[in-house]
């Protein structure tokens, strides 16, 4: 069963071959005996997890299935989950349960759908590696037949590696600057961002609130678009989220791509690309014209300026997001404090590790009298040139594509020492969250026995063309089906 | 030397919203510490804010009754600083795009002419929580329930040049604020908060002094003595060769002192940014109308028709229509009373005194202006004397009766008007009391004579058990006794 995917597992338990309980009993159990080897997980809610299987069972017993009723998943750590500790990767959150759900948690427990637990993840999601983690460092099942440990990518690790060891069919992840598309091309799994303000931010505790955006982790297409139709919609709680009506993201899927305009980015393959990244990607662009599409290269004339602009925007936003975490009402707090900023100041830098402090010091100086002006000011002037520069794209275009990441899966440690070689490694990501578009990640080879990631830029709401793009691709490669051993 | 003071407020005004401005939990004060704070108020992770449409509404209906421009397009910011009692770490508020503009408020002045006060701006924001340093052997303890009450900060210009022009304006904010119904006005529950920039200069100097700041004034008794010591204090400094420095600081009511809070050097950096959780609201002419068909009559307008409508001077139409329960409260007294002058000057007397002594409002008095009226109709038909209806007040506020006319029958307070009784007890009374009568008679001076009058009026009384009308006795004395 653990190599179904949701849409397999859906018929198998709508046939009655199996109940949600006894499914769910096996996913655990090998959860539990093989999460050792990845750390995928922060926590594992067996638990709650049998009783949302046993209600699912009676629900479908009650004639009220959808495609999710009894199917297992998982949430990354960042998603409140009523009753059940959310951590965001943090010591400051280590004892922290929330007496809410997350607006995403909600609709899975209302389609059915069961969670086993909570995936390991970056610190407040800053990372590209998941070795930020207060929890310790996911290792990424692919390369550990040849004794590497490698990184996961991040800040969506856990939910990557769980889902390409098997662990669970699908998992949500966020994605504030590529952490949900640099995991799933590190660890060779299907992950999209939507566009900003298509899934309610609500209960998913906020990294930078202006790019942060939940979105679906799975091994296809087609289960990415199930999970889209559960998570994407209005959500009067968030008033960032969007009203526009949701599309069934699986009634495009099979659509033809014949005439499917794609761009590729001349700035996207640049030398900061591995000469066997690119022969992946270019490979991958070859199956599409195969299936109908006519490609031409454009320009993102500003692309270059986004790693700076994100590393002002993105921390800026950042250091007051994190305020709260003061030790006052709820997470950690020092020991024995002697006074209130004996209290505050301890209390933070016990609780916070070095990644989440650096962004803290790098926000706060950003947004300092006399220097507002020439960081956070000129770096929302250059986002809205990069955002005029996708604009232009989509223009001539209907979709871009490009590698995911520089490089394929690093190893543990490699990067970890120098944040800005780990910044790079969101430099064909991050233009995308600035602009506040969709982008998918799609399984497109491997270099060196390491996945390697197509990806799929969209123009605002396009994620059913996006996932329509992914599924014919998935229809005549098996990229995506490849297990690690 | 002599100085010219310049004074500018900033006034924080609660908006009487039900609900908090980004979030559904209550705003009533006075529940049990964080009884009525929720995820969103406690800045539990990943709660988002969701603003509140009739902040918004209130705002622009201040816009509007204070003649300023409505900014179109309102931008909510981040203000950062660490304290306990501000749970996201930020107060959201508004700093380069508010939603009311430069606008401007006319005051009456005690030589009877006109100021107009300009109004820089009003700002939307939340406002914090309260820390409790008392009675938690200690430790602080933290009550969220005011976190997120929604506020217009009011921004004037330094337009006032006395501790009488701030109070003046300060209470037409009021009267205006209490009128448009956007704030209950309760100045002891915090519902309207004052700071206080203050700077001296010398007299017809155009460059501005150094100012300071004096924060968190919540009565106009203590902001009038505020204004006093710190004036007081700057002149002291001034006129010794010293320099005013530029600071916040805080004045104890109880003690007539003050102390430094902070000095410029050590403010906070807040590093205002605009708040990425909420977008900018974007005001249209119809949320406008839509606010302005809702102004009810401001207190100008009301002082205008007091006087037209019911002949009352320009004082009495001024503290009438001052404030708004105080003005309905008058008008159903009058709509029940008749003779308005007589009302006015009952509500201006015995009402407001009794209302003084027992430390309430208007709106918790315990009788309403039906009864008042209903009095004032048996003082205008002289079925009570006014000493016999200060009696029958009584008995209404103490709530033994709230019926006027039984009152007066069961206290045997009827007047007794009728001539022929009354003259035949003037004869009986002045019948046994000849010397005096005879003593009046032989007096020249018609002061002297008024006086002795009195001396007649004490028997009438007693012969009539207090019931005869007093005017009724004295034209009859008059007659009797011979011009």
């Amino acid at each position: 069963m653990h190599n179904k995917s949701v849409a397999e597992l859906s018929r198998e338990l709508e046939s009655g071959k199996i109940s949600s309980v006894e499914l769910t009993q096996q996913f655990l159990d090998r959860l539990k005996h093989e999460d050792g080897k990845y750390n995928s997980f922060i926590t594992i809610s067996d638990e709650q997890a049998l009783a949302e299987a046993k209600a699912a069972d009676e629900m479908r017993a009650a004639g009220k299935a959808t495609v999710w009723t009894g199917v297992p998943f998982a949430h990354k750590d960042i998603f409140c989950t009523n009753g059940i500790r959310t951590t965001c990767g943090s010591r400051m959150l280590e004892n922290f349960v929330p007496p809410y759900d997350a607006t995403v948690t909600a609709n899975f427990k209302a389609a059915g759908a069961v969670c086993l637990g909570k995936t390991n993840m970056d610190e407040f999601a800053m990372g590209s590696s998941n070795e930020s983690s207060f929890y310790g460092a996911v290792t990424n099942p692919w390369g550990m037949a040849s004794g590497d440990k490698r990184v996961p990518g991040g800040s969506s690790g856990g939910s990557a590696a769980a889902v390409a060891a098997r662990l669970v069919p699908a998992a949500t992840g966020t994605d504030t600057g590529g952490s949900i598309r640099q995991p799933a091309a590190l660890c060779g799994i299907t992950g999209l961002k939507p566009t900003y303000g298509r899934v309610s931010r609500y209960g998913m505790i906020a990294f930078a609130s202006s790019l942060d955006q939940g979105g679906p982790m799975a091994r296809t297409a087609e289960d990415a678009a199930l999970m889209m139709n559960v998570m994407a919609g209005h959500d009067p709680k968030d008033s960032t989220c969007i009203d526009r009506e949701v599309p069934d993201y699986t009634a495009t899927l099979n659509e033809p791509l014949k005439g499917l305009k794609i761009g590729l980015p001349k700035e996207y393959f640049s030398d900061q690309l591995s000469p066997a990244m690119e022969e992946q990607v270019r490979n991958a662009i070859r199956e599409y014209e195969k299936l109908g599409a006519t490609v031409k290269e454009v320009s993102l004339p500003n692309a270059k300026l986004a790693i700076a602009a994100y590393y002002v925007i993105a921390p800026a936003e950042a250091s007051a997001n994190l305020s709260r975490f003061d030790g006052v009402r709820y997470g950690y707090r020092c020991d024995d404090p002697k006074d209130l900023m004996d209290m505050y100041t301890r209390t933070r830098a016990e609780g916070f590790g070095n990644e989440v402090k650096r962004r803290i010091l790098v926000g706060t100086y950003a947004l300092s009298a006399g220097y507002f002006d020439a960081y956070y000011l000129k770096a929302q002037k250059v986002r809205r040139l990069i955002q005029q520069d996708f604009i232009n794209a989509f223009k001539e275009v209907d979709v871009l594509m490009s590698p995911v990441s520089p490089t394929p899966a690093f190893r543990q440690g490699e990067k970890n020492t120098d944040p800005v070689s780990m910044y790079l490694e969101d430099v064909f990501t991050i233009a995308i969250n600035l602009a506040g578009i969709p982008a998918m990640s799609v399984p497109a080879g491997f270099v060196d026995g390491l996945p390697v990631g197509l990806q799929i830029i969209g123009d605002y709401f396009s994620e059913a063309r996006l996932l329509n793009a992914a599924h014919q691709f998935q229809q005549v490669t098996d990229w995506h089906q490849r297990e690690p051993q | 030397m002599q100085w010219d003071i310049v004074i500018g407020l900033e006034i924080h005004v609660q908006l009487a919203t039900q609900t908090k401005i980004f979030s559904g939990s209550s705003t009533a004060y006075g529940a049990e510490p964080n009884t009525q704070a929720n995820a969103v108020d406690l800045a539990m992770p990943g709660t988002l804010p969701v603003p509140n449409e009739q902040a918004f509404r209130y705002a622009v209906m201040f816009g509007l009754a204070t003649n300023a421009e409505i900014g179109r397009r309102s931008v909510f910011e981040r203000k950062n600083y660490f304290y306990p009692d501000l749970p996201k770490g930020y107060q959201t508020t508004q700093l380069a795009q508010p939603i009311v503009g430069p606008g401007y408020v006319d005051i009456d002045l005690a030589d009877g002419s006109t100021k107009r006060v300009r109004i820089h701006h009003a700002h939307l924001e939340e406002d914090a929580g309260k820390s409790l340093h008392e009675d938690y052997h200690g430790m602080s303890g933290i009550d969220l329930n005011r976190a997120g009450t929604p506020l217009i900060e009011v921004v004037t210009e330094p337009d006032m040049n006395s501790a009488d022009e701030a109070v003046a304006f300060a209470k037409k904010l009021h009267s205006l604020v209490t009128s448009l119904g956007i704030c209950d006005g309760d100045m002891s529950q915090g519902s309207m908060r004052f700071d206080v920039n203050i700077s001296l200069k010398p007299k017809g100097s155009d460059t501005l002094g150094t100012r300071t700041e004096t924060k968190n004034l919540n009565s106009f008794r203590f902001m009038e003595q505020a204004i006093a010591h710190e004036v007081e204090r700057q002149m002291d400094i001034l006129e010794d060769g010293g320099r005013i420095v530029q600071e916040t600081r805080l004045y104890n009511g109880d003690r007539d002192e003050s102390r430094s809070m902070r000095t410029k050097e050590e403010a906070n950096d807040y590093r205002y940014f605009p708040c990425p959780d909420l977008l900018p609201v974007e005001i249209d002419d119809a949320f406008i109308e839509d606010a302005r068909a809702r102004l009810p009559e401001l207190p100008d307008a009301r002082k205008a028709r007091f006087k037209e409508q019911y002949g009352l001077n320009d004082y009495d139409a001024g503290v009438l229509s001052g404030d708004a329960k105080l003005s309905a409260f008058f008008e159903e007294t009058v709509e029940h009373g008749k003779d308005a002058k007589l009302a006015a000057n009952w509500i201006q007397g015995e009402f407001s005194a009794r209302l003084n002594a027992d430390e309430k409002s208007v709106a918790e008095a315990p009788i309403s202006g039906a009864q008042l009226g209903a009095l004032v109709t048996r003082i205008a038909d002289n079925t009570v004397s006014s000493a016999g209806a200060k009696k029958v007040f009584e008995a209404l506020w103490s709530g033994d009766n709230d019926d006027v006319d039984a009152i007066i029958d069961a206290k045997g307070l009827k007047q007794v008007s009728d001539t022929g009784a009354l003259e035949a007890m003037v004869d009986e009374v002045l019948a046994g009391m000849p010397d005096q009568v005879a003593q009046y008679q032989n007096e020249e001076d018609p002061k002297k004579r008024k006086k002795m009058l009195g001396g007649f009026m004490g028997p009438l009384m007693k012969a009539s058990k207090g019931q005869g009308n007093p005017k009724l006795f004295n034209e009859i004395l008059v007659r009797k006794l011979g011009g």
